[in-house]
């Protein structure tokens, strides 16, 4: 097995998927000459050439709404927003036009689109190369969204996307990209949309997250059991919209203690909606109070490393949070 | 007016054009009296507008192209294959209704048996999506092109300039075609442009462009026409502007005493598509009193039996409602 950096896998899902079907082309600003900004089309357009392989015009409305037009006609398009944070410009395409396109046609047409979007910070990128976008899309049915955790789910869950019949968002962590890399197998496995995954079995807390932050608390519970003792029943979301409901409650009630991170604002979050879920269902079932772990309520992360520090949900805020609901 | 004859067209097919103008008419007239009798909640209105919508559709290859209609676009529609039938089922928002299972306001056209992409109503999100399809058409060596149409207040979204701009780029085979009917709602074209014509800001996208007399179906046919070869010649994008008059209130919720004159409306009719036309057609001996007659009857009997049906059909049932969200 090669061992793959999280953005050598999304560049590998791509390639084998445009190899396998004709249909499956890219666009977006800089994915052509350039591949990429992060370098996450390195090589497509050197491999299948300028007509699969579009340089856009810079204008994000236009990225999302040409896709979906070309999805409509019958091709799998993947869309490339250079940064989450620009997504804003194309979210009526996305709202308005790819989730309701189904629905509102009565299943006559459909809008088989994946647009990715590196998300997330931590590497001086300011407010706005910095921020988490899912929740704004988290409460449109039509839509899925996906955070992958890993290199290996980064390309299982892409090529499940870029197969998947309905508009699919994927953000991709862009300090994952080369932070984090592990042997990815050789094959052309998807790994479902809409399926939580048990990353680590424990009984005495248990972590619920997504993306680069499942990477810490993964990190933080070798740690705590070490140190403590301490074993972490860990749910990797994946798939963050819909949610895998079965999954988290099934996960919350293993351990009683539940801890939900995210590195989103915390107010109106996807863990807010696991927090519901897990309330909803599992009352009789908690042995402490739901902890949420977030990035702090102001309206993006700032630019001065101090400041950055200070927003950020890192290894350590989240490996003492862990502690102490462990010890709660 | 220019000649039928010029421009290929056999008195058969200007007949038809007409009666595809008259049948559009008709159904929004009777659409208007079913929303003041209380049979349908909402109408938005096509009249004024058959002339550039019939006129332009016919110009396509109804066999092949794509089209992208607005909400105003009955005449496209009817032209383009969608039935009386059909139309009145999306007016009672019934099961059976092709564009959207009564799920959709009316005049939210979609229908993926005639390549109609399926609309919504926030406005000019339609011209990214016709640019993607003439980009898909493209990239597979297909001769189709793709027909899209907005409202001139609309043509200050900026999903007109992202996708105006994007077709002109990459060349796409697409007629962009703004239906310029005077008023956005309330408010008069001199409040929502500065530009002379709108077919101006086609300079600015490096696209061809035309204004067109919109009352005349003959003149819009040989622009749409033309635009049509040279979409197919790899020759890009074109941006027609046709010109009439909203002779309705906004929709069925409007009420356009409220900004204009009586005076303006009427003078307006003077210049409607449909009686100038009726005229052209008279002068040419192809439409007679008895060929009118027998037109209006046949169109009124479509209607009626059209209207029957979509009344007694049933809506849908709530256990669907949650199909369809995704596959």
């Amino acid at each position: 097995m090669p061992v793959l950096t999280y953005i050598e896998a999304i560049n590998l899902a791509m390639k084998e998927e445009m190899a396998r079907d004709d249909r499956v082309f890219i666009l977006g600003e800089d994915v052509g000459k350039r591949g990429g900004v992060f370098r996450a089309t390195e090589g497509l357009y050197e491999q299948f050439g300028e007509q699969r392989v579009i340089d856009t015009p810079l204008a994000e409305s236009a990225i999302a709404g040409v896709g979906i037009g070309a999805a409509m006609y019958g091709m799998i398009p993947i869309a490339e927003i250079q940064f989450a944070d620009f997504i804003l410009p194309a979210v009526n395409q996305i709202i308005s036009e790819a989730a309701k396109l189904r629905y509102r046609s009565n299943n006559d047409w459909s809008c088989p689109i994946t647009i990715r979007a590196p998300y997330g910070g931590g590497v001086h990128g300011a407010l706005y190369h910095s921020q988490s976008m899912e929740a704004i899309f988290a409460n449109q049915p039509g839509l899925k969204i996906v955070m992958p955790s890993n290199p290996t789910d980064a390309k299982g869950l892409l090529k499940a996307a870029i197969r998947d019949p309905d508009p699919v968002l994927f953000f991709e962590h862009k300090r994952a990209y080369r932070l984090l890399k592990e042997d990815v197998p050789e094959n052309d496995d998807i790994i479902p949309l809409g399926q939580a995954n048990l990353v680590r079995e424990g009984t005495d807390i248990t972590v619920i997250s997504y993306g680069l932050t499942l990477h810490f608390a993964k990190e933080a519970a070798e740690e705590l059991k070490n140190e403590h003792g301490i074993e972490s029943h860990i749910l990797d979301l994946r798939t963050v919209y819909p949610l895998d409901q079965t999954a988290i409650i099934k996960a919350a009630q293993k351990t009683g203690k539940v801890i939900l991170i995210t590195e989103d604002n915390l107010e109106g979050s996807i863990i807010s909606e696991v927090s519901a879920i897990i309330g909803e269902n599992c009352l009789f079932d908690l042995d402490a109070p739901i902890k949420r772990i977030a990035g702090p309520n102001v309206p993006a992360m700032p630019y001065a490393p101090s400041l950055e520090k200070a927003f950020m949900v890192s290894q350590e805020k989240i490996k003492q949070a862990m502690l102490d609901l462990a010890l709660f | 007016m220019i000649n039928h004859e010029e421009l290929n067209l056999s008195n058969h097919d200007v007949l038809e054009m007409y009666r595809l103008m008259l049948t559009a008419r008709r159904v929004d007239e009777r659409m208007w009296l079913l929303n003041r009798a209380g049979k349908i909640p909402f109408v938005v209105s096509c009249q004024g507008q058959e002339a550039q919508q019939v006129g332009a559709a016919f110009a396509l290859d109804r066999n092949k192209d794509y089209s992208a209609p607005y909400y105003r676009d009955l005449g496209v529609v009817l032209t383009l294959g969608m039935t009386v039938k059909e139309l009145m089922l999306q007016a009672y928002a019934k099961a059976e209704d092709p564009n959207s299972g009564g799920r959709q306001m009316p005049g939210h056209f979609g229908s993926k048996r005639l390549r109609m992409i399926s609309g919504s109503s926030p406005v000019t999100t339609q011209v990214p999506h016709a640019v993607g399809v003439a980009l898909a058409c493209q990239m597979n060596n297909e001769s189709a092109l793709s027909f899209v149409t907005l409202g001139e207040g609309s043509s200050n979204q900026g999903d007109f300039h992202e996708g105006a701009n994007f077709a002109a780029v990459h060349k796409l085979p697409v007629i962009i075609m703004i239906e310029n009917n005077q008023y956005a709602i309330s408010v008069p074209l001199k409040k929502q442009v500065a530009c002379e014509r709108l077919s101006d800001r086609a300079i600015g996208y490096g696209m061809y462009g035309e204004t067109v007399d919109g009352n005349n179906p003959l003149a819009v046919y040989k622009v749409v026409k033309e635009a049509a070869e040279r979409a197919r010649n790899g020759d890009g994008p074109s941006l027609i502007e046709a010109i009439s008059y909203r002779l309705t209130p906004h929709s069925s919720d409007d009420d356009d005493r409220t900004y204009r004159s009586q005076e303006e409306v009427d003078e307006a009719k003077e210049q409607d598509g449909l009686k100038t036309f009726r005229q052209y057609l008279f002068d040419h001996q192809i439409l007679t009193e008895a060929v009118e007659t027998k037109l209006e009857d046949e169109i009124k009997a479509e209607i009626d039996e059209a209207t029957d049906y979509a009344e007694s059909a049933p809506y849908p049932s709530p256990d669907t409602l949650f199909d369809g969200v995704y596959q």
